[in-house]
């Protein structure tokens, strides 16, 4: 849960929402047809690829600052292979939030 | 004669905005499922409807929100939430330039390039990318934009709503966040470039998530994009 003042949560999304926009814009508008080094341009589409991963592992196997294996970890199985088999987000995510709900459960 | 070619011609112009309306429409309703999540995965972190809906409507590029809600909801800071949001917006630069470089498609005076900006994001730049002509790359990034941003906003309120009715823990939704971006990581681990800066940033994360501050980690994971450096191909 959220360990500061509702008021700093308000502060970043405003902070991520002009971030956001003036990145969006930089390219469409203020570089226009420029062409960015090719090394530069790799990188950036890496991005998702090293953050998602890392997104995943953080959320399914860390509290707080502790590694922890626990019900999420059922749910992670599941979604990885509904994922890898291409199931649409809605189905991977109640299969996912299925298989932990019943370990917690049982 | 004359008449007959002009209007083989208006019927195919017709079909082809047919096909372009309704390829932009079905991703609409696949990415308000994908809001619908946010929407209760952002509640169940902590955030109000009304900063979940903000999220939404001004930042509006889905990796970032969820990445955003995933640090602040396990109680990280708001500065290393901040960041690691910011270094998923970032590929946003390479889309506008792609998109403004790709035949004048996306030409056009100022002010309206402005507004275009807060519409360029993955689905946008995909679908106007995959058009031949540039007339028709406006039109599927224009229906792309807007058809997405009411989908994704309806969906992000109402799975806000129903994030505040239920007990998140319960029934298994905290996995919500981690299903989302497994989902969203599938379609990167198709190149070998991929797969090694996505299994490098894991491994910079585990390795750093007991003795840095929540959500750095994250930013950590963010080297393992110098894979692409020494790669040249």
């Amino acid at each position: 849960m959220i360990n500061e003042a509702p008021t700093n949560l308000w502060l970043m999304i405003i902070a991520l929402a002009i971030s956001a926009y003036f990145l969006k814009m930089f390219g469409l508008v203020v570089l226009g047809s420029r062409q960015l080094p090719k090394v530069f341009d790799r990188c950036l589409g890496l991005i998702p690829a090293a953050l998602l991963s890392a997104l995943v592992l953080k959320d399914t196997f860390s509290v707080g600052q502790s590694l922890v294996v626990d019900a999420r970890v059922a749910g992670f199985v599941v979604a990885v292979i509904a994922a890898w088999r291409r199931a649409p987000l809605i189905v991977v995510v109640v299969l996912a939030a299925g298989a932990t709900a019943f370990l917690r459960a049982i | 004669m004359e008449l007959r070619r002009r209007n083989v011609g208006w019927h195919f112009v017709v079909t082809e905005l047919r096909r372009v309306v309704v390829s932009s429409l079905a991703l609409g309703g696949a990415v308000g499922i994908f809001a619908l999540s946010f929407g209760v995965a952002s509640v169940s972190a902590g955030a109000s409807v009304w900063q979940t809906c903000a999220l939404s409507l001004f930042v509006f590029t889905g990796a970032s929100q969820f990445s955003a809600m995933s640090v602040v909801g396990a109680g990280g800071s708001m500065l290393a939430a901040y960041g690691g949001a910011v270094l998923l917006a970032a590929r946003n630069m390479v889309y506008g330039l792609a998109l403004s470089s790709s035949a004048k498609s996306m030409a056009g005076n100022l002010p309206r390039r402005l507004f275009a900006a807060h519409f360029v994001i993955d689905e946008t730049t995909a679908l106007a990318l995959a058009e031949s002509s540039p007339r028709f790359r406006k039109v599927a990034f224009w229906t792309t934009g807007i058809g997405l941003f009411t989908f994704w906003n309806l969906g992000t309120l109402i799975g806000a709503l129903a994030g505040t009715a239920i007990d998140p823990q319960k029934f298994g939704l905290d996995i919500a966040f981690p299903a989302a971006f497994i989902v969203m990581l599938v379609p990167h681990l198709r190149s070998k470039l991929g797969r090694q800066a996505s299994a490098l940033g894991g491994v910079l994360c585990l390795v750093s998530i007991s003795f840095l501050p929540i959500g750095v980690p994250i930013l950590i994971a963010a080297l393992a994009v110098l894979v692409g450096v020494r790669n040249d191909q």
